[in-house]
């Protein structure tokens, strides 16, 4: 992995060049953020199922080893083969083994970003086992070489006319046709005979229930249940976070999760998996990659609550404006700004950064992550790091000296006001200024707040006393 | 009650109007108002960019002037912010913390202290969208979140309702950030600059003349965008419409 800082500034200037898709991006995640909107209102127990999953999140956290331990007992009297990996390269490794035990070379995959997140595809492809996503939006990303741009619509910043050039690439269609209909047939074609000769089948998973030792999917393409049921062989991964300890516990999620998402009330396919078929086999991938590390800081760990629901990024202002990809990460928006650096706190050090600090993310996370104060945290832990840039860092320092000297500082916003009066509009503008790149700067004014309280309270004041002296 | 207010910084030397609007009004309203002369800046700047050890002196200098009086009241949401949540660059004595406590943005000070509804001097004969800034609206809890359903309440718009002549615009997305964020404005400043864009837009469309805001820092922003793409739309801060600005 490269340890360049995303340039997400950058790349989201450049996203947003585009009308168009800036246009479209925008209102279709805002139209995201009004369903689930909807779907609140109509639940006068929303804050309290809020609080209800928060509360079972953290009570699984803080017990994690015990309910782990319970799954993996579970599962395994159910006839799931349960594997454990430290990390992305280990769980690599082992889908490589149950494959090779297999004689199998082919992987039907429904969407899972903890795949993604071990960069199994580039780790089995040169190796010549093949991964084809069946889910529409991961398919579409995979064909165009591309990290998934949100966590559940994958190509949302994609245009249906960009997906009809990239099918008419590899499917041969049409690449003027961009009825989202025609294109969903198209892939639907592709599919088929794929999901019909591939040899092991992947999904990822929402929930690990501990009592039942079962997993559940859900999904609203369908896909999923046609690659893990479809061949004799599936493989499940899950990060360990995605425990919840009693079957009871699910509920208060399922209710939770696709409002959240989409503003449905559920998804459209649910799905529980128990046992292995007659004749299959079932295995099961824990993944901690880093996760049982954020377990002990103590600013950080609330974000293992994560479900995957994808609201922060449908209500972050700059989400919607800047696109998935400009991340750089397999998560994005704002709940990738704050588990991205826990990854890689170099690489990712411009996300938390890349936050107004609005807080409404916050407000409509379903496990009540606070996104936006961890942000904040994370800032100051990058800049305790040094993993900020030497300017800004040296801005600041200048800036902390000069405000704390009153003296100084009447004598540098003085220089302020007179050039701002005085100097011509292509110095305030120039290419050094981002201020005023897309914007015009305050107007000039004659007299400061101070110089006038001067004039108006302290010196009449004074004549007062005098006069009356 | 004795009442330390605090100008920050760019009110101070941009949009003096606000400033004075503050203290005039305040006077009206009967209250002992005085402006430390030797104040510059709560710290934000600084502990927003993750610099937190660079604001501390900034921070001793804000309780140098500001640890005699009851009260200190501010005309920007954000600032009070950072002074009630997030002030700890330096250690936390008794001092520090009676600043902390004791310091009000300017709305919630006239709304929950002074419990003050009347205005008879104030007549504002346009139509207005009001812009919450996201410190006010969900830090400081001045008014309703949109993401949380809960019953609707506005403490500016209880103060504003009382001025003669003054209507309220719908805005489509009335509490999406509007881009400033501090340092954010310039470190991601197509984004940002984005930002303000749509918002002056949403209230233009939605009939308003002016956008009217506890937080100047905010239209500073959003004024930069309106003009640079000829939204002909103009900002005032609510001080000035309370203390009797007739445009």
């Amino acid at each position: 992995m490269s340890n360049k800082p995303v340039p997400h500034a950058k790349l989201a200037a450049e996203f947003l060049k585009d009308e168009p898709h800036r246009h479209f991006h925008d209102e279709r995640l805002w139209d995201m953020r009004q369903k689930r909107d909807e779907q609140m209102h109509i639940m006068p127990e929303w804050q309290e199922l809020r609080e209800q999953a928060s509360r079972l999140k953290e009570h699984t956290l803080a017990h994690l080893p015990q309910y782990l331990e319970q799954f993996e007992e579970n599962a395994r009297r159910n006839g799931i083969h349960v594997h454990w990996a430290r990390d992305g390269a280990e769980h690599n490794r082992i889908v490589e083994k149950i494959l090779r035990d297999h004689g199998h070379s082919s992987i039907i995959k429904s969407k899972s970003m903890i795949t993604d997140e071990c960069e199994m595809r580039e780790y089995l492809e040169p190796k010549g086992i093949s991964v084809t996503e069946t889910d529409l939006g991961e398919r579409i990303q995979q064909l165009d070489n591309q990290l998934p741009s949100h966590v559940v619509v994958p190509a949302v910043q994609k245009l249906t006319s960009d997906v009809a050039k990239t099918f008419a690439k590899y499917y041969n269609t049409d690449p003027n046709i961009d009825d989202p209909h025609a294109l969903a047939e198209a892939q639907r074609n592709a599919a088929r005979p794929v999901l019909l000769s591939g040899d092991t089948g992947m999904t990822g998973g929402n929930f690990l229930v501990a009592e039942t030792g079962s997993f559940v999917v859900c999904t609203n393409e369908g896909n999923a249940d046609l690659s893990a049921n479809l061949p004799n062989l599936h493989i499940a991964t899950l990060g360990i976070e995605r425990l919840v300890p009693r079957m009871a516990d699910l509920g208060v999620f399922i209710r939770l999760l696709s409002r959240s998402a989409l503003g449905s009330p559920i998804t459209q396919y649910t799905t529980h998996f128990r046992k292995p078929k007659k004749g299959g086999e079932m295995h099961v991938i824990l993944v901690d990659n880093g996760r049982s590390e954020r377990l002990g800081m103590d600013d950080f760990w609330t974000s293992l609550k994560c479900i995957r629901c994808g609201a922060c990024m449908n209500t972050c202002p700059v989400y919607r404006r800047s696109g998935g990809q400009s991340y750089g990460s397999v998560y994005s928006g704002p709940i990738g700004a704050i588990i991205d650096p826990t990854f890689n706190a170099k690489k990712f050090s411009t996300l938390p950064f890349a936050s107004t600090m609005n807080g409404s993310c916050t407000n409509v996370c379903p496990v009540k992550i606070d996104i936006h104060d961890q942000l904040y945290k994370w800032r100051r832990v990058l800049a305790e790091r040094h993993e900020i840039p030497f300017v800004k860092r040296e801005i600041m320092k200048m800036a902390g000296r000069l405000l704390a000297q009153p003296t100084m500082y009447r004598l540098a916003i003085s220089g302020t006001e007179v050039a701002l009066k005085t100097m011509p509009r292509f110095v305030l503008y120039n290419y050094l200024n981002p201020w005023g790149k897309h914007r015009e700067l305050p107007h000039p004014v004659k007299e400061t707040f101070h110089s006038w309280y001067k004039k108006n309270r302290l010196n009449k004041a004074k004549q007062h006393e005098e006069t009356q002296a | 009650m004795k009442i330390g207010l605090f100008i920050p910084c760019y009110i101070d030397a941009f949009y003096p109007k606000t400033g004075i609007a503050t203290l005039e009004l305040l006077e009206k309203l009967g209250q002992e108002v005085e402006y430390p002369m030797d104040q510059t800046c709560c710290g934000q700047p600084m502990a927003n960019s993750g610099c937190n050890r660079d604001a501390k002196e900034t921070e001793a200098l804000f309780i140098r002037n500001f640890s005699k009086y009851d009260v200190i009241v501010s005309p920007s949401g954000s600032c009070v912010h950072h002074i009630r949540d997030n002030f700890d660059a330096i250690e936390q004595t008794d001092e520090v913390r009676h600043v902390r406590k004791n310091t009000y943005e300017l709305v919630e000070f006239i709304h929950d202290v002074l419990k003050v509804r009347e205005f008879p001097w104030a007549e504002f004969p346009h139509k207005v969208g009001m812009h919450n800034s996201c410190a006010t609206l969900r830090a400081l809890r001045t008014a309703s979140m949109s993401e949380l359903g809960e019953p609707f309440f506005s403490k500016p718009k209880t103060l504003l309702s009382a001025v003669k002549g003054i209507s309220f615009a719908a805005p489509k997305r009335p509490d999406e950030c509007c881009g400033f964020g501090g340092t954010y404005s310039v470190t991601e400043e197509a984004v940002s600059a984005r930002m303000g864009l749509d918002k002056v837009t949403d209230h233009h469309d939605a009939g308003a003349e002016y956008i009217v805001s506890a937080d100047t820092s905010c239209m500073m922003h959003q004024q930069g965008c309106a003009e640079r793409n000829g939204v002909p739309i103009r900002f005032i801060h609510i001080a000035e419409i309370l203390n009797g600005a007739r445009s």
